[in-house]
């Protein structure tokens, strides 16, 4: 079945693949120097020692849970207009955690020795539990994915032990964003990571940014391939978005009230170093505004109806939505539980070339990969709709 | 004719004559890595250090030297991504919490020997996904630089800001190579180790024996004759950041 992702495609599918093939390479190069000269060519320093990397890893573990927000109401509500689209969500779970673990293997300073959380494995660590639970979550998706996309290939019904493992994919998901959310926020000296809020904010912000991102993929593919997910299911994710969307931001703000009311300096000064820039200190200013103006755009056609109806405000709303939490969990949130360091001072971080190389490349790798599986069910489901089987 | 890889009696003797003698700075390691104690080493439930801060001049570099210079710590050129094992900072900035902006006349201009705390709660231990820092029987916190994955948790982990990672070879580096002990590679966290290579051969730290004003104290937590405890029963002390319930072993009389 796997060569279905490769015949019968166009010359613009390939032309997109091999122009993803360089962006990777590119990557690939900005990792050698990396891998060469150590993590000082990142904008890393002792004081903001996690980065773009590991916040883009946060992010993505976001955007692989998220998948759940149509499994779920798929399997355990009975939404049968989501039927089509599972297997987008799935894609982009499998693609998700794949990216995932490279932002970890690209932040790490000795590759080589990765294997030591296996060999000494160390259960107080959360970093441990991530490991098990994205590597867990990998392989749910992977092949109860594959096995309904081959049940429908085939013809012939998915084994029974596919639907076990369906259903215990369903908390997985969970799981992998809260173990996520536990490496910040349970660490002493970072107030700004040091909320309970931490997990739940995470989980909402990922339901937001992943149906978003399944919204823009259903209507591109509907443009480009033909293969469409529903009408319905798009309105259906777009009330999802707005929900989740809304909730996000009602955490935040909640995370202002708390901090500014009470006061308290430690937990004042991320969101002042954010928005108004901290003893003259204001790299992040600048794209925290644009933060602020995505979420109020992506609300405001969100919530009126008028506009979430109508199909080119909807993806404005979801683009918005998509690059404001791109902006806030892929690289503000890591960055500003650094914000004082342990003496009470600044040190600003942006990340060098390098550092957008490495991530362009993972990105396009992403991008690569589920190409080729969206290409693969297209196909499939097109036979299968033909009654090629 | 000469066989090849044939070496002659005379030339292995000598060979191995010189190998025994370069064996002997690093002796102490060998007894460690034999798995004995060393007949003079220093034991403790508990080790712990006093810092009297106000025995120390202004901008007194001496520990610091003594320690980097002991541990072959580079001075990295971008400072921002230096190592640092004990360093000096402001009152203010090595109490932050606990200080206002009217410090008394010596404190204002004082400054602060810090080090890693050897906390009794480690925040930096339990984060560590594969062991590779690891709190003593004795209390000493220790890094494996073998084992390090370089994800640095434990940095962020870290309150004190305390734990340093080489973000880039460190040995081109490191003024004059101390070959006693280890460099470092690409890629590893390291910090303060409380001196456990001269803990084992009877030896106190290498600050408290640097320190001319003789202004660090060294000893036993759990014991009520050391003079770490002699000095907490004499003194008003503090501890970096209490309230985040590490446990600090690092005092400091201010």
């Amino acid at each position: 079945m796997l060569e279905h992702a490769w015949n019968d495609t166009g010359p613009r599918f390939k032309a997109w693949l091999a122009a993803l093939l360089l962006l990777m390479g590119i990557g690939g190069f900005c990792y050698t120097i990396q891998l060469g000269t150590g993590l000082g060519v990142t904008g890393m320093s002792r004081d903001v020692s996690w980065g773009l990397y590991i916040g883009q890893f946060t992010f993505f573990v976001g955007v692989a849970a998220s998948a759940v927000m149509v499994v779920l109401p798929y399997y355990l509500h009975d939404v049968k207009v989501f039927g089509r689209i599972t297997i987008v969500g799935k894609s982009l779970a499998v693609t998700a955690v794949i990216m995932c673990i490279l932002f970890i293997v690209v932040d790490l300073g000795m590759p080589s020795r990765l294997l030591n959380i296996m060999l000494y494995p160390s259960p107080g660590s959360v970093l441990f539990w991530d490991m098990i639970v994205l590597n867990g979550y990998f392989f749910l998706n992977l092949v109860t994915g594959w096995k309904i996309l081959e049940a429908e290939y085939t013809g012939i019904k998915a084994p029974d032990w596919v639907k076990p493992l369906v259903y215990i994919a369903i908390p997985w998901a969970f799981s992998i964003h809260t173990v996520t959310a536990f490496i910040y926020s349970g660490i002493p000296g970072r107030d700004f990571w040091l909320t309970a809020l931490t997990a739940p904010k995470f989980l909402a912000s990922a339901f937001a940014t992943g149906p978003a991102l399944l919204i823009l993929i259903s209507l591109a593919l509907r443009r480009f391939t033909g293969f469409d997910a529903g009408q319905e299911a798009i309105r259906r994710l777009s009330i999802i978005v707005t929900y989740a969307m809304s909730i996000t931001v009602f955490m935040i703000l909640a995370e202002f009230f708390t901090a500014f009311y009470s006061q308290v300096p430690g937990h004042m000064y991320a969101l002042k170093y954010f928005f108004t820039g901290l003893y003259g200190a204001n790299s992040f200013v600048l794209i925290s505004w644009v933060f602020a103006g995505l979420c109020l755009l992506a609300l405001i056609l969100l919530l009126n109806p008028a506009t979430r109806r109508d199909e080119k405000w909807l993806t404005v709303a979801c683009a918005s939505t998509f690059v404001a939490l791109a902006i806030e969990k892929g690289i503000s949130f890591t960055v500003g539980g650094f914000i004082t360091n342990p003496f009470g001072r600044v040190t600003e971080y942006w990340p060098t070339g390098i550092e957008f190389g490495v991530v362009v490349g993972i990105w396009a790798l992403g991008a690569f990969l589920l190409s080729l599986l969206f290409s693969l069910f297209v196909t499939v489901k097109r036979r299968s709709e033909r009654g090629l089987v | 004719m000469k066989k090849p890889f044939s070496i002659s009696r005379r030339t292995l003797l000598k060979a191995t004559g010189a190998a025994a003698l370069g064996l002997i700075p690093v002796s102490p390691l060998l007894v460690r890595a034999a798995g004995k104690t060393h007949p003079k080493a220093l034991q403790a439930k508990s080790w712990a250090m006093v810092i009297n801060a106000k025995l120390c001049p202004p901008g007194c570099r001496i520990c610091s030297e003594a320690c980097h210079k002991a541990h072959n710590v580079p001075v990295m050129p971008d400072p921002r991504q230096d190592v640092k094992w004990i360093w000096q900072e402001s009152y203010n900035a090595s109490f932050p919490y606990e200080s206002h902006p009217y410090p008394d006349d010596a404190n204002a201009k004082r400054t602060y020997p810090l080090l890693c705390n050897h906390c009794e709660n480690p925040s930096c231990v339990r984060v560590c996904p594969t062991q590779a820092t690891f709190q003593r029987a004795d209390g000493v916190v220790m890094m494996d630089y073998h084992r390090c994955i370089g994800c640095r948790f434990c940095m962020a982990a870290c309150p004190y800001g305390a734990r340093s990672f080489n973000f880039k070879d460190p040995r081109p580096h490191i003024r004059q190579i101390n070959p006693t002990y280890p460099t470092r590679t690409t890629g590893v966290v390291e910090k303060c180790n409380f001196c456990d290579e001269r803990l084992g051969i009877g030896q106190l730290p290498i600050c408290v024996e640097a320190c001319p004003a003789k202004a660090i104290l060294f000893g036993d937590l759990s014991d009520p004759a050391s003079p770490v405890r002699q000095a907490l029963a004499a003194n008003v002390t503090l501890q970096r950041k209490t309230k985040l319930g590490t446990r600090p072993k690092v005092f400091y009389i201010v």
